[in-house]
Order: structure tokens, then C-alpha cells, then sequence
């Protein structure tokens, strides 16, 4: 298990290292900075200074070093646009985004598991049929469009539930969140609800198509020849036996979405970290565009990481075979 | 002496769009306390959907939908799902072919029995335990209460198959089906296995339907056979003279398909052609499209014939003596 750990740890360097690398050279080529910094009645001189200052001037592997050193050193650069540290401006916004879509994706999960054990349970009964039905709708509606309805439904005919923003925060470990206060938990309703639904979509599907195909196995056979009762045959051998790719989809589906949530918070105006991304790329604010892709690569490799781990939990094969390798 | 199980006229059929399927066709037998019968049969004669119909573990779209299957005189056919569950595991239990698929890879050893146990008992933990341990020890795994915590891939198939028989004998049934349970195994471990069965069957007065497409399998093992093809049962009796000496057309195709038949470097003898879809049987006899013997009397299903301990479904039946003929022509 040690030797899985440490294995694990060097891949997640080497991914980190190329990651930065590809990142730092492919938002080099976006653009130039200067052009949208700069004011377009500055003279040449304020020109070469504030390129001289912003390391502009220097050849590209240089400025990747100056880069990695810094990073290596936590820090991740000054924004060129709000002129402060970027890992301030991100962490101001990450919290918002991590609180949205963990709640989003908790209720994906567990609605989605539930509803699709169900509909493989009875894939006759017309619930099954119903919950099927809504699933493709998840998949095939978009979900800009989703939020549009929402809010004009919810917020603007019923008027039960904001519109937008982030409502009352209260104070936790020096940041601010929402969930905490009914009125910050009354913002989050809808736009975790626009964003849960493609993911509720498709861990209904696996969860019904793991659970249609372990009901018909023979574990589940021989379950029911020991006269052990369906609750507990459910339980203790389905939900288990239909757990790994649930899991597997679950970790690349909370990467993805604390990475590119932009769309519902911006429909939602909820300031996440997506529009901080979107609006960075729109002025070409280099150094946050790094440290955020760079930020988010590291969550994908953390996050594998753990499903990793919770595989070899789950299943003892994955053990026994991590202990002889 | 009565039975401990009466089947009779059993039917079960599956309902697909292509049309509906008799798997199992009037199957009627009895089973005496303490007696092993083997079920026999090719790929797809209906021998497992037997012995999953018994035990009510029929999945959509098939369904039990005539004749009868009476448990120390209750009726199965019908009952109540939840009453169904409580005897299955505990007056009738059932084994099955592959032990890498019927235990949870996921679940320890210990887990899976104690899962089995609290079906039908209230037991402590400690307690569970004590018993899934004596249970082990009794199908011949050694060291059990270490091996509770081990996992199914750390045993080898034999002795998953061994945890597998001890699971399903844990409440001592009184009837146990054991569909091929070692047909997946090696063979010195299969001559093992089925000693052992024979020998808790003996020690417990379990009584098994070993059902098996291996007549040198079953003729080691049961005092009885059941023919069985598309769906009927065509030929029953005690093993060994229905071995010596077998009535239908179809049993003696399958001892002559038998290794032990055939002498070295000869070519082993087969059945010509397949068995028939079971959506659609010839009405006569379903055999008689593969059948040297058959004839236009074939047209009509053959009913049962009956001669002391003995019964086949044919209209040519083979190797009959004088005395035989005479009394089917009397009748």
C-alpha cells in the first residue's frame, strides 16, 4: 500500500511538472498581455516599463522559471489586471464554487443512486419508466437553458427562490459560505439543482444498468437461495458489487465541475471561480489563468488519487494485487 | 416412508416476444428423505430452470405456471414471496455451478455466512461466527475460524465451492439442488467434492437433486435419474439399470457419448444434431428429429410408460425384454 502511495505521488509530480509546462506555453501563445494592460494612449516608455515589470521581456523558458520557482515557493504571481495575489483572488472565489458544487454533486450522487437502483429493481414499474424519462431529459436538455426555466420559474412566476447571487455568508475559518444561513441556503437551491442535473442523469443510468446486471448474477442468485431478504441483498451485495464505476464517475464529475461550473454561475451570478477563469481569459490575465489551470490540475490528480484509495477499500483484490506489485 | 418433496405436472415458460417457451413441460418426481437423484440433461433441457422453479427463483419473464412442488407437504407454487423466502436457505437450499460467481468478491467468507445465517436466525456475533466456523470445518476447510476473514479470491475454486456447499447447508435443508457444482472444478478436486456430498448428505439425511449434463458424474452419486430433454422428462430409474440397459433412444445416446464408452484413439460417438428451438417443438416427441429409430408413430407425444421402478416417454423404447413387450401390448 506504501509502495502504491509513493508510486502514486511521483506520477502526480511528473503530471503537475507537464501540466504547468503545457499551460504556461499554451496561454503564452494566446496572446499578448501588454496590448490590454496598457492603456492605448501610454507612450513607448510606460510601454518598456510596464513589460520590464511584468518579467514580459524575458525569453519564454525564463520566464516558466521564474514562474516555477515562485510557484514552488507558493506563490503564484500577481494578477495584471486587479493588480493583487492571484492565490488571493482565487481563494477568495474558490470557496463559493466548492460549496456549490459539493452540494450539487452529493445530491447527484445520492438522488442518483437511489433512483437508479430503483429503476433496476423494477424496470417494469412505471416510476422506473418516469425516473428513465427524466434521466434523458438531464442528458439532452441544456443546462444554460435549465437555468434559464428555473429562474423563470422559481424566482420570477413563483417567487419562491432568488434569482442570484450568494445571499447571507457566515464566517467559517475565515471564509465566507452560504450553506450555512437558510437564507444562503435558499440562493444555493437552484443554481445546485441546474448544476446536479446532467450528473444526476448519468449516475441514474449506471446506477440502474450496475444494478440490472448484478441482479441477474448469480451472487445475487445464490443470495436469494440462502433465503437472505431483497433490503438486505440490496444493501450489503448491490449497492457494493455497483459501486467502482459509480465512484469513478463520481471523481472525473466533481473534477470537471469545480473546474467549469461557469456556465450556471454565470446564469446565477454566483461569484465562483468560473467567472473569475472566464473573465481573466477575456483580458488575457496571464498569471491567473496559470495558476488556475495549474490549481485545477492538481484537484484532478488529488482526486484520482482518493478514488484510487477508496477502490482499494472497496475491493480486496485491488489490495492484495497492490501488495505483491 | 413419505416424501420430502413431490413435483408434479410442473410448468414453467417464458414469455419473450418471439413467443413463449415451455422450459419446463409436466416434470413430476418425488423425492425420499435422505435420497440423491441426479437430473440429467444437455445445455438448455430445462434441467436448472427445474431446479430454480423449486426453489421459486424463477426471474421475469418466466414464470411457474402450473403443477405443483410440495415441501414436506406445503405447497411452494404459489406462496407468498415472504413465506417463500423463509424456507428457502433453511428446508431448501441450492448450489451452483461456478463458486467465482456465486460469491461476493467484495464480502469476506465470515460476511456471506453471517449474511446467511441472520436469513433465518438471530445470533450474536460471536456466536454467528462460532457456527460459520463449524460449518467450514465440516465441508473439510481447514483452519476455518482464520479463514472467516479471507476474501473469495484467496481461496482456491475448490474451496469456494466448499464455502458455497457450507452456506447453503448451514441450516441443515432438507432438500438441496446442486446444479453442476462441479462442473468448474478440477477434476481430482470434483471426485473430492462429490464424496463429500455424498458423505453429509448421509450424515445430515439431506436429500439432493444433482442435477449435471455428467451421467458418469451422477451415476457415482445417485441412487435414481431423470432424463431429461426439451423440457420433459423422458427417462427415469435407478441409475445404475438405467445405465446398463437405458429405454430411450436419448439416455443411450448420452452413455454412448461418455469417454468410458469409447475405446482409446476411437472417435466418441454423438448425437447427431442439436436439440430444437422450444419455441417450436415438433408436436410428437421432441427427440425424434435426431432419433434412428424414429417413425411415423413418433407424430404423437409419447405418455409416460410405466414398468415397476422404471418409466420412459418413448414408442420404440430399446433393449426391452420378451416379458416387457408382452405386457405393453396386453395394456
Amino acid at each position: 500500500m506504501l509502495g502504491f502511495i509513493i508510486q502514486r505521488a511521483i506520477q502526480a509530480v511528473a503530471v503537475m511538472v507537464v501540466m504547468s509546462v503545457i499551460v504556461f506555453v499554451g496561454v503564452y501563445a494566446i496572446g499578448n498581455p501588454v496590448d490590454i494592460v496598457i492603456p492605448p494612449d501610454a507612450t513607448q516608455a510606460m510601454r518598456d516599463e510596464a513589460i520590464r515589470r511584468l518579467g514580459l521581456d524575458l525569453p519564454l523558458w525564463q520566464q516558466y522559471g521564474h514562474f516555477a520557482w515562485n510557484l514552488l515557493h507558493g506563490d503564484f504571481g500577481r494578477s495584471f489586471v486587479y493588480n493583487m495575489p492571484v492565490l488571493e483572488l482565487i481563494g477568495g472565489r474558490l470557496p463559493a464554487t466548492l460549496e456549490l458544487v459539493l452540494i450539487s454533486i452529493i445530491f447527484a450522487a445520492v438522488a442518483g443512486v437511489g433512483l437508479g437502483v430503483y429503476a433496476g429493481v423494477k424496470p417494469d414499474s412505471w416510476i422506473a419508466k418516469a425516473i428513465m424519462g427524466l434521466s434523458i431529459l438531464g442528458f439532452s436538455v441544456p443546462s444554460f437553458w435549465v437555468g434559464l426555466i428555473l429562474i423563470l420559474t422559481f424566482a420570477v412566476s413563483l417567487g419562491w427562490l432568488p434569482a442570484g447571487g450568494r445571499g447571507e455568508t457566515v464566517t467559517l475559518w475565515g471564509v465566507e459560505w452560504s450553506f450555512l444561513t437558510l437564507d444562503g441556503l435558499s440562493h444555493i437551491i437552484l443554481p445546485a439543482v441546474n448544476l446536479a442535473l446532467f450528473k444526476l442523469a448519468m449516475m441514474i443510468r449506471l446506477a440502474r444498468a450496475g444494478t440490472r446486471e448484478v441482479m441477474l448474477s448469480d451472487t445475487v442468485k445464490f443470495a436469494r437461495a440462502a433465503g437472505i431478504p431483497e433490503g438486505v441483498i440490496l444493501r450489503r451485495h448491490v449497492l457494493k458489487l455497483i459501486s467502482i464505476p459509480l465512484i469513478t464517475v463520481f471523481g472525473l464529475e466533481l473534477g470537471s465541475t469545480l473546474a467549469f461550473a461557469v456556465v450556471t454561475e454565470t446564469i446565477f451570478s454566483w461569484p465562483g471561480v468560473g467567472k473569475l477563469i472566464i473573465d481573466s481569459i477575456g483580458v488575457l490575465d496571464r498569471p491567473v489563468m496559470v495558476a488556475y489551470l495549474v490549481l485545477i490540475a492538481f484537484l484532478f490528480v488529488m482526486i484520482n488519487f482518493t478514488v484510487d484509495l477508496v477502490f482499494a477499500l472497496i475491493d480486496p483484490r485491488i489490495r492484495s494485487g497492490r501488495q505483491g506489485a | 416412508m413419505t416424501p420430502v418433496l413431490e413435483v408434479s405436472g410442473l410448468r414453467t415458460e417464458f414469455r419473450t416476444g418471439a413467443g413463449t417457451v415451455p422450459a419446463v413441460d409436466g416434470v413430476s418426481f418425488s423425492l425420499m428423505p435422505g435420497e440423491i437423484i441426479g437430473l440429467v440433461g444437455e445445455s438448455g433441457s430445462g434441467k436448472s430452470v427445474t431446479g430454480f422453479s423449486l426453489l421459486g427463483l424463477i426471474d421475469a419473464p418466466g414464470q411457474i405456471v402450473g403443477g405443483s412442488v410440495r415441501l414436506n407437504g406445503t405447497e411452494l407454487v404459489g406462496m407468498a414471496p415472504q413465506e417463500l423466502r423463509k424456507r428457502r436457505g433453511k428446508e431448501i437450499a441450492m448450489i451452483f455451478q461456478d463458486p467465482i460467481a456465486t460469491l461476493n468478491p467484495l464480502l469476506t467468507i465470515g460476511q456471506q455466512m453471517e449474511m446467511a445465517l441472520a436469513a433465518h436466525e438471530r445470533l450474536g456475533r460471536r456466536a454467528a461466527a462460532e457456527k460459520s466456523a463449524e460449518a467450514l470445518a465440516r465441508v473439510g476447510i481447514p483452519s476455518p475460524r482464520e479463514r472467516l476473514s479471507s476474501y473469495p479470491h484467496e481461496f482456491s475454486g475448490g474451496m469456494r465451492q466448499r464455502a458455497a456447499i457450507a452456506i447453503a447447508l448451514l441450516h441443515r435443508p432438507a432438500v438441496v439442488v446442486a446444479d453442476e457444482p462441479t462442473t468448474a472444478l478440477d477434476v481430482s478436486i470434483q471426485a473430492q467434492i462429490i464424496a463429500e456430498m455424498k458423505a453429509l448428505a448421509r450424515d445430515y439425511g439431506v436429500a439432493m437433486i444433482w442435477i449435471s449434463h455428467d451421467l458418469a458424474v451422477v451415476s457415482a452419486l445417485a441412487s435414481r435419474i431423470l432424463v431429461m430433454y426439451a423440457g420433459r422428462i423422458v427417462e427415469e430409474g435407478p441409475s445404475a439399470r438405467v445405465l446398463r440397459d437405458p429405454r430411450h433412444p436419448y439416455t443411450r445416446g448420452l452413455i454412448d457419448s461418455l469417454p468410458s464408452a469409447t475405446r482409446p484413439g476411437e472417435m466418441l460417438a454423438q448425437i447427431p444434431g442439436s436439440m430444437p428451438s422450444l419455441l417450436s417443438l415438433p408436436p410428437g416427441c421432441a427427440f425424434a428429429p435426431r432419433c434412428a429409430f424414429a417413425s411415423s408413430a413418433c407424430a404423437a407425444r409419447p405418455d409416460a410408460t410405466a414398468a415397476g421402478d422404471r418409466a420412459w416417454r418413448c414408442v420404440h423404447p430399446l433393449g426391452q425384454d420378451r416379458t416387457d413387450q408382452k405386457e405393453r401390448a396386453a395394456s
